[in-house]
C-alpha cells in the first residue's frame, strides 16, 4: 500500500470522527460544562470552554487515531530484523505542521483577548482595569488573611463583615486586597478568580444573574488552613440586599468607628510580633 | 552483577516505606483530642470548656518549642496542651479563658467585635463588652463556620507578677474572660487564633500559629 494511500485512509477517519464527535461534544457536553450560568462572566467561561473543547476534540482524535491507525499498520512484521527508516526533512509535513498549530495557538490568542475585552471575563485586572464595563456598579472590596475573608462596602459607610451578599442584575466590581500573604478570591459559580496580593488593589468585575448562593474559596496556598479558607456567598434580590446591608451596618456599628478609613489597601499594624 | 541489583533494589525499597512511615506517623500526629465536661440532655446540654492562653507554653508541655505561644485546655483538674475539643451537637457551650499573654494587636481591626456568642457578648473580668480596643487584643477565639468571633484583651505591659511561661497561676496578671455559644450540627469546625501572635515568624502567623496543639485546632462536634 503506497504512503498516499495511508495518508488518504488517515484523513478520512480522522474527519468523519470529528464530524460526529465535534457536535456531540459541543451540544451534550458544552451545556454543563463549568462555571455554571451564575453570572453574565460565568455564562461567558461556559462559551469559552464550549469552544475549547470543541477545538481541541478533532485534535485529540487527530493523535489517537493515527496511533491507533499506526499500531495496527506499521507495526513490527514477524521475522523483521530491521526498525523502517526515520523520516527526515520532509518539508511537506514539517510546513502543515508549523502552519496548523499556529494557526490554531494564533486563534485561540486572538479568540481569549476579544473575550476579555467589555468586562474583563471575571479575571482580576489589577489596579486599572484596561476593560471596564460602563454603567454603574457596586465597589465590594475584599479583604483575605490568614485564614478568612472579609467585605467592605464603602457604599454603605465602610462597613465590614464576614458575610459576601451582592444584589442581581448589578455591575459589582470587586476589589481583592490582602493584609499578609498571596491568598486568591474565587467566587466559583460567579466566574470571578482574583489574586489577593498584600498592598495591591486588584479589581475584577461581575454581573450576577441569578439569585443563587455561590461557594467562595481561597485559590492560593496559603497555609494551615488554606483548605478551610472558604465560605459561601449570596446573591439576592436588590430589596433583600438593602435589607441586608442595613441590617450589618447596624449589626456591626460597635466596631465600624475603629476600622481604618476605606482605602484600596491596607499596610496593617501591628507587625511588632511577626516581623 | 545480579545480587548486586537486586540488593540495591531491596534496599531503595526498604528506604522507600521508613521515609514514608515517618512522613505518615509526623504529618497524621494531631494533639489528644479533650472533652469537655457536659450536663443535661437534648436542647438543654451543655458543655464547659475551660481554657488559658500563655505567652510562651514551657518545657513542661512542649519540649520541642518551649517559647512557643499556646492555649492550653482544662482536663481532669490538669492543663493539657491540646487545641481539638470534643463538643457536643447543638449545645450550649460555656467558655472561660484565663488570658495570660500581652497585647499584639489585631491587623484586621473588624476582628475585635464580639460575634456569634449568646447576645453578641463576652465577659472580661466581670464587665460584659461587645468590643474591645484592637490594638490590645492577644489573641482570638474564633470558629469562622459557626460564625463565632472572640477577641481576647492582652495583659498590660505594666501589669505586675506577669506569667512568663505555663503552667500560670491564677495568682498571676491575667483576664478572665467568659462567654457562651451554640455548636452546629455533627462535625469537625476549625477555630484559631487570628492576632499575630507568633513571635518572630513571618507576619507573625509561622509556627505556633501553623501547628496544631498551639494557637488553632478543631472543635469535634458530636
Amino acid at each position: 500500500m503506497s504512503e498516499t494511500n495511508h495518508f488518504r485512509r488517515l484523513m478520512i477517519l480522522w474527519l468523519g470522527a470529528s464530524a460526529i464527535a465535534t457536535p456531540l461534544v459541543v451540544l451534550l457536553l458544552g451545556p454543563i460544562l463549568p462555571p455554571g450560568n451564575g453570572s453574565a462572566q460565568a455564562s461567558g467561561h461556559v462559551t469559552d470552554n464550549t469552544v475549547l473543547l470543541g477545538t481541541a476534540t478533532p485534535v485529540f482524535l487527530l493523535i489517537v487515531i493515527y496511533l491507533i491507525y499506526a499500531i495496527v499498520n506499521f507495526r513490527q512484521q514477524p521475522g523483521a530484523v530491521l526498525e523502517g527508516p526515520a523520516v527526515r526533512g520532509d518539508k511537506r509535513v514539517q510546513t502543515v505542521w508549523i502552519v496548523v498549530t499556529t494557526v490554531l495557538a494564533l486563534s485561540l490568542a486572538t479568540y481569549g483577548t476579544v473575550r476579555l475585552v467589555g468586562d474583563g471575563a471575571g479575571a482580576g485586572q489589577g489596579p486599572n482595569p484596561a476593560f471596564a464595563p460602563g454603567g454603574k456598579k457596586l465597589q465590594v472590596q475584599v479583604i483575605a488573611q490568614e485564614w478568612a475573608f472579609t467585605y467592605r462596602y464603602p457604599s454603605y459607610g465602610g462597613v465590614e463583615t464576614p458575610h459576601l451578599v451582592i444584589p442581581v442584575n448589578t455591575t459589582i466590581e470587586f476589589h481583592v486586597t490582602s493584609l499578609d500573604v498571596i491568598h486568591s478570591f474565587w467566587a466559583y459559580q460567579l466566574g470571578v478568580k482574583a489574586d489577593a496580593n498584600p498592598d495591591v488593589d486588584n479589581i475584577a468585575f461581575v454581573k450576577p444573574t441569578k439569585k443563587e448562593a455561590f461557594t467562595i474559596r481561597c485559590s492560593e496556598l496559603c497555609g494551615i488552613w488554606h483548605g478551610y479558607m472558604f465560605d459561601t456567598g449570596h446573591v439576592v434580590s436588590p430589596a433583600a440586599f438593602q435589607s441586608w446591608i442595613k441590617q450589618q451596618r447596624a449589626q456591626f456599628a460597635p466596631i465600624t468607628p475603629a476600622l481604618p478609613p476605606y482605602s484600596t489597601t491596607y499596610i496593617p499594624e501591628p507587625t511588632l510580633r511577626g516581623s | 552483577m545480579g545480587k548486586r541489583l537486586l540488593g540495591v533494589v531491596v534496599g531503595t525499597a526498604i528506604l522507600g516505606v521508613l521515609i514514608g512511615l515517618y512522613v505518615s506517623v509526623w504529618a497524621t500526629q494531631l494533639p489528644v483530642a479533650v472533652s469537655a465536661p457536659t450536663s443535661g440532655t437534648g436542647a438543654k446540654r451543655t458543655a464547659n470548656l475551660t481554657l488559658e492562653t500563655v505567652a510562651a507554653v514551657g518545657p513542661q508541655l512542649s519540649s520541642q518549642h518551649p517559647d512557643w505561644v499556646s492555649y492550653l485546655v482544662r482536663s481532669h483538674g490538669r492543663w493539657v496542651r491540646s487545641t481539638i475539643f470534643k463538643l457536643p451537637a447543638h449545645a450550649l457551650v460555656h467558655v472561660t479563658i484565663y488570658q495570660f499573654d500581652g497585647d499584639s494587636g489585631l491587623r484586621n481591626p473588624f476582628l475585635a467585635e464580639v460575634e456569634g456568642t449568646v447576645g453578641d457578648t463576652m465577659v472580661i473580668d466581670g464587665k460584659a463588652v461587645r468590643t474591645i480596643d484592637p490594638d490590645n487584643a492577644s489573641h482570638t477565639f474564633v470558629v469562622p463556620q459557626l460564625g463565632v468571633f472572640v477577641p481576647l484583651e492582652g495583659v498590660g505591659d505594666n501589669a505586675k507578677n506577669q506569667c512568663g511561661y505555663a503552667p500560670c497561676l491564677l495568682s498571676q496578671a491575667h483576664h478572665t474572660i467568659t462567654f457562651t455559644f451554640r455548636t452546629g450540627g455533627k462535625g469537625r469546625y476549625r477555630w484559631q487564633c487570628f492576632v499575630p501572635c507568633a513571635a518572630g515568624t513571618f507576619f507573625g502567623f509561622g509556627g505556633p500559629m501553623q501547628t496544631l496543639g498551639y494557637m488553632d485546632g478543631f472543635l469535634d462536634v458530636a
